[in-house]
């Protein structure tokens, strides 16, 4: 069931550019629905899904035996958590974009077959099939930030693609060299992940392979130094491709990172481990302190997002259950939480007031004049600056933990981080909503337009699966402890469950 | 054997060229006074005809071991028939590209040479004996040099061939004198012969020597750095359907017997290529020639603002990843080269079929005119998306699975990862290729542009098309054409590792 998502993506992505070009309502109606049908195979799949069974096979058959290339797509926990959270971006990202008019169809068509490639890293166990699917993903970034995107737009659009391709380059150097390595001495080449996790690699080979795999994959997830796509490449996007680049693509780097470059050289990782520790601490402080004095209101989203992704790659290199299912939850939960804060910057805010420069927001009465996207703000901001109640919470407190039994030191810097993070996230809200400026300043504030019924349904489902998450975190908790139980992962925890 | 043994076994060879006599004798006669649109059709049709029946021919005749003939001037193994299979079917689709333009009233010439090249480039995969490959290489070089200058109404056609003969020229005088040394060191022509005779053969500065002249008589052949400076005038000046045509097919055989010479014959004086650890022979040679087409090749396709320069530089860079695979060595090595080549050409071939639609149409070939075409002409705008990124290597496009195969092949195929630092480097240098390509995407997709809808001609439009959906399906299932090459590598290289 769980690979009709990919598929469903990318013959709708097909669908749309079969479709004669004339009507944009029309695209957006068939990419929602393929995306919906995404999220019910999604569904099906969780609630199909024994957390008992560790790694579920999907699928395999063999696709290129002379290379040992396996056509094997399978979920545990983990993976299963990130795709319901693609299929629940997928779907909120399309109802965020029902006012694109221009080339809609290709537009759509894009879109899906991003998810599409999306869907298909989370799912693949053949690392030959899981880059293909990732490097699949890059491409459509680049038309969907250089047609339909905003400021610098191609410049945006090109560095991104640059720094996520040369990402990809240094993975794939990794990978041939894995698998020359390991075919070598056994004789049987494969590029089957479990395979080529049991083998073991050379400590000398795993010394260089590990940083340029892990490095390679982070880069995506917005790894200190190598976060700076992020940013301008979030800014330059239209409202769903950010949603989709902060709230799902960052974390395709993250997991692969754990999934790939974590499980096949150990010794590589603890060699580098504190290394990476502390650039991703430093993303955390650094992400955090450059988004406070940001005047543009979406480059405040674009760093906090390499701040929390920093707690992400944090909570991996604590190696124990806890601050690694708590990096899992709150890949799940900044998923939610970014997609729903570029929503409201992106399509509330900006395609309104044609504006996101704090200085000209403040004028504008903007908790008057849409006062459901101030509600929407206020809350995604609490969650996002890790309120109780909210997922955020839960998974932060949990890497937070993490770290303080590996990393001391860099847990209390990191509590720094938080509150510079609640200090940045008051400080857009005050500035974009609830400025306090004079209330006749600006009459035509009153003009905008009300906040359409696909922009409500989509802030409410992510709002709610925010709570939810945070109420109730036992729901996705299991998967993911799950996942940290298979045979492929449980080597790398080193103890320190709760 | 009698002469009818032989004339049987060089039947394909016997079809094509009867073909281009009747191409040429059908327009010179009986279409003398047509419409330029029919002679040019009926010469295509005939061209289609002839080589389709050659291609039959071939694929109902693979034979199951090694037929060598004569001094081994005729080498007949169902590797051999597969690559002339591929050269016909690039031969036919270049064919049906050149309806799409209006370069030259001398119709029938034309296609007479096209097909006398392909015959060239057939005699030359199927040759394992020095002289044969030379006349075979210089039977194709003299039918590419006329054809690039076919195109009389514009100057920088003749600059082009003028430039690409005296190259070539060179080239095979510098091919021929390191045969004439190998000859002289060995006493044999045939590459078994040759083979046997360097297994008890110290490297000395004169093998070394007749080694680098053929290294640069190919590397011409291949366009690798330093023997590419004809590419990018070449590419640009030449007809479009020419260009085509150096790019594709006569890459394909080219590297074809170049590994076949190197990997066959010279493999005894091999040397090895391992980082900071170079020994004697012609894999350090390659490597080197390997590293710096792959830089030269992308570092300059950046700079470039017309499309077939970018693709006469992305043709240097490909080059150069394809001579990795020499290096592998190998049964692997061997397989993904070829593999690469033919994809690449099937690629280069599609991509030189659209610029030849846009140009016809707009008379330009800069990247101004592909303003728009996405609107302009949806379905060749995105075969050339397709193209792209396959060159630029982005999955699940065949070009993807070639390099991967090479780059796998080159880290396997030798002890310790010795060749880590040429796919480090080929890799890297692969990521900047993904920016010059993106540029023609761009104009393509993102820049608006004027002009009204672009229509081809049926022929060239669907070989475009079917030259599209031959790189997406060789990227999803490499087996379709693996299946086919790599028993055919094992049977014809039983000796290889």
């Amino acid at each position: 069931m769980l690979a009709w998502t990919v598929y469903l993506s990318f013959i709708g992505a097909l669908v749309l550019l079969a479709v004669p070009a004339a009507s944009a309502r029309a695209a957006r109606i068939i990419a929602l629905l393929f995306a919906l049908g995404g999220l019910m195979c999604a569904l099906i799949g969780a609630f199909e899904y024994k957390p008992e069974a560790g790694i579920a096979t999907i699928y395999k058959t063999a696709w290129i035996p002379a290379l040992g290339i396996q056509y094997h797509l399978a979920v545990d926990g983990i993976s299963l958590t990130l795709v319901l959270l693609t299929a629940i971006a997928a779907v909120v990202g399309i109802l965020f974009s029902w006012n694109v008019e221009h080339r809609a169809k290709e537009f759509f068509a894009f879109y899906l077959a991003l998810i599409g490639g999306v869907y298909g890293v989370f799912i693949s166990f053949d690392l030959f099939l899981l880059f293909v699917f990732y490097e699949l993903a890059i491409i459509p970034k680049y038309f969907l930030i250089a047609i339909w995107g905003s400021t610098q737009r191609e410049y945006g659009a090109m560095k991104l693609v640059l720094y996520s391709f040369v990402g990809s380059a240094m993975v794939l150097i990794g990978l041939i060299a894995a698998y020359a390595v390991a075919g070598g001495q056994t004789g049987i080449y494969t590029f089957n992940l479990l395979e080529l996790a049991k083998f073991g690699f050379p400590e000398s080979f795993q010394r260089w392979a590990f940083p340029l795999v892990f490095v390679g994959f982070a880069i995506l997830a917005g790894l200190w130094p190598f976060h700076t796509w992020a940013p301008t490449g979030h800014v330059a996007a239209p409202t769903a491709a950010s949603m989709l680049l902060a709230g799902v693509v960052m974390k395709l780097g993250a997991y692969g990172a754990l999934r790939v470059a974590m499980t096949l050289f150990p010794q590589g990782l603890a060699v580098w481990r504190n290394v990476i520790a502390v650039l991703a601490v430093i993303g955390i402080v650094y992400g955090a302190l450059v988004a406070l004095v940001q005047r543009d209101f979406k480059f405040v989203i674009g760093y906090s997002s390499v701040s929390h992704m920093g707690f992400v790659l944090l909570g991996l290199m604590t190696l124990t259950t806890i601050g690694l299912s708590g990096a899992v939850l709150q890949m799940f939960s900044h998923g939610i939480i970014a997609g729903l804060l570029f929503g409201v910057v992106g399509r509330m805010v900006y395609d309104r007031t044609h504006t996101r420069d704090f200085g000209e927001l403040e004028s504008m009465h903007l908790n008057r004049a849409i006062p459901f996207a101030a509600r929407t703000f206020v809350l995604a901001g609490l969650a996002s600056m890790g309120l109780p109640g909210f997922s955020g919470f839960i998974a932060e407190l949990q890497v937070l933990i993490g770290a303080w039994q590996a990393f001391p030191t860099l847990a209390v810097i990191c509590g720094l981080g938080i509150i510079i993070g609640a200090a940045y996230t008051l400080r857009a809200i005050q500035k974009s909503f609830y400025s306090g400026a004079r209330i006749d300043a600006n009459p035509g504030a009153a003009l905008l337009e009300t906040i359409s019924v696909p922009e409500r349904i989509g802030a409410v489902v992510l709002l709610g699966a925010t709570i939810v998450i945070g109420v109730y975190p036992t729901l996705l908790l299991n998967l993911i402890k799950s996942g940290f139980n298979s045979p492929l992962m449980s080597p790398l925890v080193k103890g320190g469950g709760l | 054997m009698s002469y009818l043994d032989i004339l049987f076994l060089v039947l394909p060879e016997t079809f094509v060229v009867v073909t281009a006599f009747v191409a040429l004798g059908f327009d010179l006669t009986l279409f003398r006074r047509k419409t330029w649109k029919a002679r040019v059709n009926t010469a295509a049709l005939i061209t289609t005809i002839g080589c389709v029946t050659a291609i039959v021919w071939l694929w109902r005749t693979m034979p199951p071991t090694a037929i060598h003939h004569s001094e081994d001037i005729l080498v007949l193994t169902s590797l051999t028939h597969l690559l002339k299979i591929v050269v016909l079917i690039l031969t036919v689709l270049t064919a049906w590209i050149s309806i799409e333009s209006e370069f030259t009233n001398h119709v029938g010439e034309y296609f007479a040479l096209l097909l006398l090249g392909t015959v060239g480039m057939m005699f030359l995969v199927s040759s394992e004996n020095l002289l044969m490959i030379f006349v075979a290489l210089e039977l194709l070089s003299l039918s590419l040099y006329t054809m690039t200058a076919f195109n009389k109404q514009n100057v920088r056609s003749a600059e082009a061939a003028l430039k690409y003969f005296l190259f070539g020229g060179m080239s095979a005088a510098f091919l021929l004198f390191g045969f004439s040394w190998v000859y002289g060191l060995t006493g044999e022509i045939t590459l078994r012969g040759i083979g046997t005779e360097l297994a008890n053969h110290k490297m000395d500065p004169l093998l070394m020597a007749a080694l680098i002249m053929i290294v640069t008589g190919f590397g011409f052949k291949v366009a690798a750095v330093p023997f590419h400076l004809w590419a990018p005038d070449t590419y640009q000046g030449a007809p479009a359907p020419t260009a085509a045509f150096i790019a594709s097919g006569s890459k394909v055989a080219s590297f074809f017997i170049l590994a076949k010479l190197l990997v066959a014959g010279f493999a005894p004086s091999a040397g090895g290529a391992a980082w900071r650890n170079f020994t004697d022979g012609w894999v350090p040679l390659l490597a080197v020639v390997a590293a710096l087409s792959v830089i030269i090749g992308n570092v300059a396709a950046i700079a470039q603002s017309s499309v077939r320069r970018l693709l006469a530089y992305s043709a240097v860079a490909h080059a150069g990843y394809a001579l990795i695979g020499i290096i592998a060595l190998g049964k692997n090595g061997i397989a993904s080269l070829i593999y690469y080549v033919v994809t690449y050409a099937f690629t280069v071939l599609g991509a030189f079929g659209v610029v030849a639609v846009v140009e016809e149409k707009s008379h330009d070939e800069r990247f101004g005119a592909f303003a728009g075409l996405g609107k302009r002409a949806p379905v060749l705008s995105f075969c050339m998306m397709i193209f792209m990124l396959s060159l630029a290597g982005i999955p699940p496009l065949a070009g993807f699975f070639g390099k991967f195969y090479l780059f796998a092949a080159a880290l396997s195929g030798w002890q310790d990862l010795a060749l880590l630092w040429l796919v480090i480097l080929a890799i890297a240098m692969s990521a900047v290729s993904l920016y010059y390509y993106l540029q023609v995407l761009k104009q393509i997709y993102v820049i608006p542009g004027e002009g009204s809808t672009l229509r081809a001609s049926w022929p060239a439009k669907m070989s475009i098309v079917l030259l599209a959906a031959s790189v997406v399906a060789l990227g999803l299932a490499p087996n379709l054409l693996l299946d086919r090459l790599m028993p055919a590598v094992q049977r014809s290289w039983a000796a290889l590792k």
